[in-house]
């Protein structure tokens, strides 16, 4: 909405709302509130005697230089009061852009204790941003970026970095929203442009079939997601010192509030994002009991269980494990893949691995294409085979 | 209800290939279909009115061939389509996209709005949340299940990384779909002959009343400076011989870079 109520400013005298032509204007709470039937007819500006409605587009200006802008800020997400394996990457891959610039890193933390806050610094931050509002204990979309676009705000960051996590995607673009400024999804590359100063934000597009690169040139903050388990961890130190800043704000609030988080319960690891090794299994599996050969495997390297779209649709194992475009994207160092034919939808889920080793009966199969090992063979053959090398291996 | 599903008609991506001369899309002879994605968030706006009855109002922004996507999802069961086209509308990022589809979800006035969890050509995953902060109304991405629907409210399953929230929200939200949500249905005969006499509503610049600094190419934050070609993997060893050669050769890789 192009207007918007200064709560703190608003004392309820319900002028504006017999002013709104539209019926867009409701009380909540005791404030006025602009519901979404707002025409932007700007009425209510001039009756409320507070000054309290305020136009959206000329609340940020005054900051149209961009140069004030200054420093690196990562987003780091917790669940449970622990911080994500996210933040530690982005504290990485911020490190470096913030040395590259000659600025700070900050990294920004809702709903976790200082201990973890600490962590971040030894990670790489100089200066971190938390938050201990209750309303945080939970993840809701509307507290988090709040909060998070008032400190932009009040801070001016040049660039601000969050996890390409179901957490991150959902949240971010609402602050990006707000600020007025550009968003680039998932990107799995960053690097500054020498002459602008710009960030060059890579990432891939149609379905992985290209890359591009995304500038955000005249709006600041610059903001990007990235992807998970692509940015390396920086350096890890004891005894590094930085400083925590207490930041709230007054009139937090969520729509929609969390009744229950359930961990799905499944026989089979299913935290694809976070596995060192994955092995996967498709089509060539040939029946669902195939499956449980790609387990025992999986299970023997301390890894986790994919499988291919193919492998979903035809019922064989829960859409969970599914990698691919319209699945999981995942990086492990280590992915095995198993009977899977190499369709471009689950290329782009998988092909930024480290390492990939396939095992396939047709050599023409186009998975071998993005294959570091390829092995053409019968999987009920090689696989077998390999568990029995690696239990004699591991003396098991 | 009043309920409102945005689509997006985009190019099948499995079939696009690169020009590897010019490191540029062929897009002839793609066949257009809609976002996947968006043909659920169209069953579950069609589910929504079966279980409380009220309207369900397809919208799109796009060219105008994309009117074909909006009758298909008439032909559905989908009650009226809108199609915001207009040259201004070119060259939208998200922001402006979002931007656009707010404006033009304020006139319907819409209680549900669904967005399939993100395009398959973009792949962002932003212009619903966007389209939520425009709108001054809450979201929730990654619905996987609706346990529960009236005017007074929504309680549905957020999809996360190691499992779901049970999450409720206040009227109007806009939902965006995973595909394990629901299935979508077929287009009936009878469907397939409503949508093609249906009138699809025209929407340019002038119909949602958006400054044009706010739109378009001028109302976007980011620019595509260029698209190249993702690097081929190199090195690839190809093990040969007796399956149980290969599989030696594999365990001595696997000793070379430590996972065993």
């Amino acid at each position: 909405m192009p207007v918007k109520i200064n709560r703190d400013k608003c004392t309820g005298c319900e002028e504006c709302v017999a002013s709104c032509p539209v019926s867009a204007i409701e009380m909540k709470d005791g404030k006025a509130f602009i519901n979404e039937y707002c025409e932007a007819c700007m009425t209510c500006l001039s009756v409320c005697p507070e000054g309290a409605i305020i136009e959206f587009d000329k609340e940020a200006p005054e900051d149209t230089d961009i140069k004030s802008y200054k420093g690196v800020w990562i987003f780091a997400e917790q669940r449970g009061g622990k911080i994500s394996s996210i933040a530690y990457e982005l504290l990485g891959i911020g490190r470096k852009l913030a040395d590259g610039g000659g600025t700070g890193l900050s990294a920004v933390l809702f709903g976790a204790s200082e201990t973890e806050a600490e962590e971040l610094i030894k990670w790489g931050a100089d200066k971190v941003y938390l938050s201990q509002d209750r309303i945080f204990e939970q993840f809701n979309d509307e507290p988090y970026s709040q909060l998070l676009a008032s400190l932009i705000k009040e801070h001016k960051p040049e660039t601000v970095l969050a996890g390409a996590t179901p957490i991150g995607r959902s949240f971010i673009p609402r602050v990006a929203a707000r600020l007025r400024t550009g968003l680039t999804a998932d990107c799995t590359s960053l690097e500054i442009d020498k002459e602008t100063g710009n960030l060059l934000q890579i990432r891939p597009a149609f379905g992985g079939n290209i890359m591009a690169t995304i500038l955000c040139p005249n709006n600041r903050p610059q903001m990007a997601t990235v992807r998970p388990r692509v940015m390396k961890r920086g350096q890890y130190d004891e005894g590094r010192k930085g400083e925590i800043v207490k930041a709230g704000k007054e009139g937090l609030f969520s729509r929609t509030r969390v009744l229950e988080t359930v961990k799905e319960v499944s026989d089979i690891t299913v935290n694809l994002q976070e596995a060192n090794i994955i092995v996967s299994g498709g089509r060539g599996l040939g029946d669902p009991k195939g499956f449980s050969l790609i387990q025992e495997l999986a299970e023997l390297l301390g890894g986790a269980v994919g499988s291919s779209r193919a492998a979903v649709d035809a019922g064989w194992i829960p859409y969970r494990h599914q990698v691919g475009q319209t699945g999981k994207t995942v990086c492990p160092t280590i992915y095995f893949a198993c009977g899977i034919s190499g369709a471009v939808q689950h290329l782009v889920g998988m092909q930024s691995s480290d390492i990939i080793i396939v095992i396939n009966k047709n050599p023409e199969a186009p998975i071998f294409n993005v294959a570091t090992y390829g092995i053409v063979g019968d999987l009920y053959e090689i696989i077998p085979l390999l568990i029995k090398k690696i239990k004699e291996a591991k003396e098991i | 209800m009043n309920i409102v599903v945005c689509i997006k008609q985009v190019p099948d991506t499995a079939e696009v290939r690169i020009n590897p001369e010019t490191g540029t899309l062929i897009r002839e002879g793609v066949p257009s279909i809609i976002n996947p994605f968006d043909m659920h968030a169209i069953e579950a706006g069609l589910y929504i009115k079966e279980k409380t009855g009220g309207k369900v109002t397809v919208i799109t922004m796009g060219p105008p061939q994309a009117e074909t996507a909006l009758r298909e999802a008439i032909s559905m069961g989908a009650d009226e389509g809108v199609l915001l086209s207009d040259r201004a509308f070119a060259g939208s990022d998200t922001w402006a996209t979002s931007f656009t589809l707010s404006k033009a979800i304020a006139k319907l006035r819409a209680d549900v709005i669904f967005c399939g969890k993100q395009a398959i050509d973009g792949d962002t995953a932003q212009v619903g949340p966007e389209t939520a902060e425009f709108l001054n109304i809450p979201h929730i991405s990654y619905i996987r299940k609706i346990e529960e629907v009236s005017q007074n409210g929504i309680r549905v399953q957020r999809l996360m990384d190691e499992g779901y929230d049970v999450i409720e929200s206040a009227l109007p939200v806009l939902l965006t779909v995973v595909k394990e949500l629901n299935e979508p249905r077929l287009p009936s005969l009878k469907g397939k002959m409503t949508a093609k006499k249906a009138v699809i509503k025209k929407w340019g610049q002038a119909d949602i009343m958006a400054d044009e600094n706010d739109l378009g190419l001028k109302g976007s934050p980011t620019q595509v400076k260029n698209i190249f070609s993702p690097e081929a993997r190199p090195g690839r060893k190809m093990l040969e011989g007796t399956p149980e050669e290969q599989v030696d050769a594999l365990m001595q890789e696997l000793r070379g870079i430590k996972c065993l």
